[in-house]
C-alpha cells in the first residue's frame, strides 16, 4: 500500500516535471531547432519566394554558392571583421578591466558609462555612429578638420572607401562588445585573490611581468569564455553592418550573415540564402569544440 | 642582513574614524625574530605590510638597514614576504614558483637552478618540483612559500601569519620547522600572529599592539612577567591573568599563582573561594570560581592547577592563596604598571 503510494507519487512528481520543462522546450524547438531543421530542407532543395515547388538538389545550392565572388569576399571579410574586432576587443576590455579594477574616486560612474554601450539597443547605437562617420556631418572629420589634419572638405568618407569601411564596421563592433567582455573580465580579475599579485609585486616582478606571467594566465579559463563568446557573436551578427553599411561599398563590408540577408531576404533565393548561413555552423562548431577544450584544459592544469 | 625600524608610523585608512597604526616606533636587532602579537584590528598585518612597501604610510617613516625605504617599492626594499594564505601561484609548478623571484629580479639564468636547488633543499621540496600548488598538503604549500621568499637570499623576511591555515598538530611541526629555520638562516624576520603561544615559542622578542599602538615590546619573559600594562597582562596567558579594580590601582594574579597550600608567605592574599566549574585539560585543571568574603567578595577568579590535583568539587568551598611577589599592580587610570610595588592590602 505505502509502497503503491510513494509510486503515484513518482508518477505525478515526474509529470509535473515534465510539464514545468515542457514550455522550454517547445520554445527551443519552435525558434532553434525547426528554423534550423528548415534551413536544412532549404539549403538542399530549389525554393524561391513566390513558389510552392520544392525538389531536392543535393549540393548544388553550395556549389553555386562557392563559385560566387561575393560569397568568397564575405567569407573573407567575415574572418577579418571577426578576428580584428576580437583582438580589438580583447585588448580594450583587459585594458578597461584592469582599470576599473582599482580603486579611484567616481568608480561606480566610470563602471556605468562603460557598461552604457551594452544596455542602449544597437539600433539606436548604431544610428548615432552612422552620424558621426557621415561624408558631410561627421563629427569626427569636423574634429580632425579643426584639429588641422585633413583641410576642410577633404576628409576621408568613412564609410563610402571600401578600407575605412571595414575599418569603420569593426571598430564599432568592437565598440559593442566591449563591455560584455569587459564585466566577464573584471568578474575574473576580482576572482583572484589580492594577494597574488602582492605577492609577486615582493618578489619583484614588474606591473608587465605579474600581467603577463600572473595576472592574464590566471585570467585564461575566463579569457577563453569571452572569446568563445565574442567570436561566435561576431561571426553569426550583421547588426552593424547592416545598420552602418548595407555590406557596402562594393561588398567590401559584405559578411556571411549579411549576404545569406540579403541573398535569401531580400533577394529571394531562400535556398542559396539558407546555403550560406548554413556554411557557418561547421566553422562554428569547430571554433566552439577547440575554445572548450582550451577551457577545460586551462580548468585541469 | 638588515635592521627594520620604524619612526613615528602612522596609518589611518580613508573613510576610517581611527588610526590602523597609530604613531608607531620600534626597531629590531640584527638577524633578531621579532613578533607582531595582537587581537585583530590592533594594527599588526598594516603595519607589516607597510614595513613591505604594500602600504602607503600615512605619515611616519620605515627604515631597513638605515635608510628610509618610505618611497620604494616593496622589489626594491630586497624584503620577502610569506602571506597567511601563501599566495602560490596556482598556475606555475612547485619548481617555476620557487624561480619566480629570480626571474623577476633578473637574476642571471645559469644561477636559477642552484639557487633554487638551495631553498628547495632547505625546506626538503626537491621531490615535488613538477607539482601545482593544489596537489600539496597544507604543510607543503607553507614550506614552498618559504622557499620562495629564501631562494632571493633577502635582507629581511617578513611572516604574515602563516600558521594560522594549518591544522593544530600540523601547526606544532611547522612551528619548530620555522624555528629552526631561522636559526641556520639567520635573517631578521618579523613574523605577525595573534596566537600567544606562537609569539611566545617563536620570539626573540614580542612587540604587543593594540588599537594601533605599541604596548610593550619585550622578550618573551618580560611580557609574561613584567606586563608594561593591564591590556599586555590581560592578552597574554591562557586563561588570563585575574585583575581587579581596587581603589586607585588594579590588582592582578595569574592563575597558576593562585594555589591551594596556605603560603607562608606573611605578605600573601588569603582567599576563600567556592567552584563554579572544573575543566580538566589533560595536563591541568582550570578551575572556575567565585571569591567569598573579604575585599574582592562575589568576584570571578579562574586557577591553574596540576593534572594530579584532585578532591575538588562544584560548589564546594575552600582555601586558596597568592604569594606576595605574584601580585601585578598598575594605575587605575593610564593602565599602566606601577613601577614601585604599593603598600597594599
Amino acid at each position: 500500500m505505502a509502497l503503491n503510494r510513494s509510486s503515484t507519487r513518482d508518477v505525478s512528481s515526474a509529470l509535473l516535471g515534465a510539464g514545468m520543462f515542457a514550455p522550454a522546450l517547445v520554445y527551443m524547438l519552435l525558434l532553434v531547432a525547426l528554423p534550423f531543421a528548415l534551413a536544412f530542407v532549404y539549403a538542399f532543395g530549389d525554393v524561391k519566394v513566390g513558389s510552392t515547388e520544392y525538389h531536392f538538389v543535393g549540393f548544388e545550392n553550395f556549389a553555386s554558392i562557392l563559385e560566387s565572388p561575393s560569397f568568397r569576399k564575405a567569407l573573407r571579410n567575415s574572418f577579418i571583421f571577426t578576428i580584428a574586432s576580437q583582438v580589438l576587443t580583447l585588448i580594450g576590455s583587459v585594458t578597461l578591466a584592469l582599470l576599473l579594477d582599482r580603486q579611484f574616486r567616481g568608480r561606480k560612474w566610470v563602471r556605468f558609462l562603460v557598461l552604457l554601450p551594452w544596455v542602449a539597443p544597437m539600433s539606436i547605437g548604431a544610428i548615432g555612429w552612422k552620424w558621426m562617420l557621415d561624408s558631410i556631418y561627421s563629427v569626427i572629420s569636423w574634429a580632425l578638420i579643426a584639429l588641422h589634419v585633413f583641410k576642410p572638405f577633404d576628409a576621408p568618407m568613412w564609410l563610402g572607401e571600401p578600407e575605412l569601411a571595414m575599418l569603420s564596421v569593426i571598430l564599432v563592433h568592437s565598440w559593442r562588445l566591449l563591455p560584455f567582455s569587459t564585466v566577464i573580465i573584471l568578474a575574473g580579475l576580482t576572482a583572484i585573490p589580492k594577494d597574488i599579485p602582492e605577492a609577486a609585486a615582493i618578489d619583484g616582478a614588474s606591473f608587465w611581468r605579474v600581467l603577463f606571467q600572473i595576472t592574464l594566465p590566471m585570467l585564461r579559463p575566463i579569457l577563453n569564455v569571452a572569446q568563445l563568446f565574442g567570436i561566435i557573436f561576431t561571426f553569426t551578427d550583421m547588426t552593424v553592418v547592416y545598420l552602418l553599411t548595407q555590406g557596402g561599398p562594393f561588398d567590401s563590408t559584405q559578411v556571411l550573415p549579411s549576404l545569406a540577408f540579403s541573398t535569401g531576404i531580400l533577394g529571394g533565393d531562400l535556398a542559396a540564402g539558407a546555403a550560406i548561413a548554413l556554411f557557418i555552423v561547421p566553422l562554428l562548431l569547430i571554433v566552439a569544440f577547440a575554445m572548450l577544450r582550451a577551457a577545460h584544459r586551462a580548468e585541469l592544469t | 642582513m638588515a635592521i627594520v625600524a620604524t619612526r613615528n608610523l602612522r596609518k589611518v585608512f580613508p573613510h576610517a574614524d581611527q588610526a590602523a597604526v597609530n604613531g608607531i616606533d620600534l626597531e629590531t636587532n640584527e638577524g633578531e625574530f621579532l613578533v607582531f602579537l595582537g587581537p585583530s584590528g590592533s594594527g599588526k598585518s598594516t603595519l607589516l605590510r607597510m614595513i613591505a612597501g604594500l602600504e602607503t604610510p600615512t605619515s611616519g617613516e620605515v627604515l631597513i638597514g638605515g635608510q628610509v625605504v618610505n618611497d620604494l617599492s616593496p622589489r626594491e626594499r630586497r624584503i620577502a614576504m610569506v602571506f597567511q594564505s601563501y599566495a602560490l601561484y596556482p598556475h606555475l609548478s612547485v619548481y617555476e614558483n620557487i624561480v619566480f623571484p629570480l626571474k623577476a629580479q633578473g637574476v642571471p639564468k645559469a644561477q636559477h637552478r642552484d639557487k633554487v636547488n638551495w631553498a628547495a633543499g632547505l625546506l626538503g621540496l626537491e621531490l615535488l618540483f613538477s607539482r601545482k600548488p593544489r596537489e600539496l598538503s597544507g604543510g607543503e604549500r607553507q614550506r614552498v612559500a618559504l622557499a620562495r621568499a629564501i631562494v632571493r637570499e633577502p635582507a629581511v623576511f617578513l611572516l604574515d601569519e602563516p600558521l594560522s591555515n594549518l591544522d593544530a598538530k600540523l601547526r606544532l611541526s611547522a612551528r619548530e620547522e620555522l624555528e629552526h629555520f631561522h636559526q641556520r638562516i639567520g635573517t631578521t624576520t618579523i613574523y605577525v600572529t595573534h596566537d600567544q603561544v606562537e609569539a611566545m615559542a617563536m620570539g626573540d622578542r614580542i612587540v604587543v599592539l593594540h588599537q594601533g599602538t605599541v604596548r610593550q615590546i619585550g622578550t618573551p619573559m618580560e611580557v609574561y612577567d613584567t606586563p608594561a600594562d593591564a591590556f599586555v597582562a590581560s592578552f597574554l596567558g591562557s586563561p588570563p591573568m585575574n585583575l581587579f579594580e581596587d581603589g586607585a590601582f588594579m590588582v592582578g594574579f595569574r592563575p597558576e599563582h593562585l594555589q591551594p597550600t596556605p603560603a607562608s608567605d606573611p605578605s600573601g592574599l588569603h582567599l576563600q573561594l567556592r567552584v563554579s566549574h572544573l575543566e580538566y585539560l589533560g595536563s591541568e585543571w582550570i578551575l572556575y570560581a567565585q571569591l567569598e568574603g573579604g575585599r574582592f567578595a562575589d568576584r570571578q577568579v579562574v586557577a591553574r592547577l596540576p593534572s594530579n590535583t584532585s578532591g575538588y568539587r562544584t560548589g564546594e568551598s575552600y582555601a586558596f592563596s597568592v604569594s606576595g611577589e605574584h601580585f601585578h599592580f598598575f594605575d587605575k587610570a593610564s593602565q599602566k604598571r606601577l613601577p614601585v610595588r604599593p603598600a597594599w592590602p
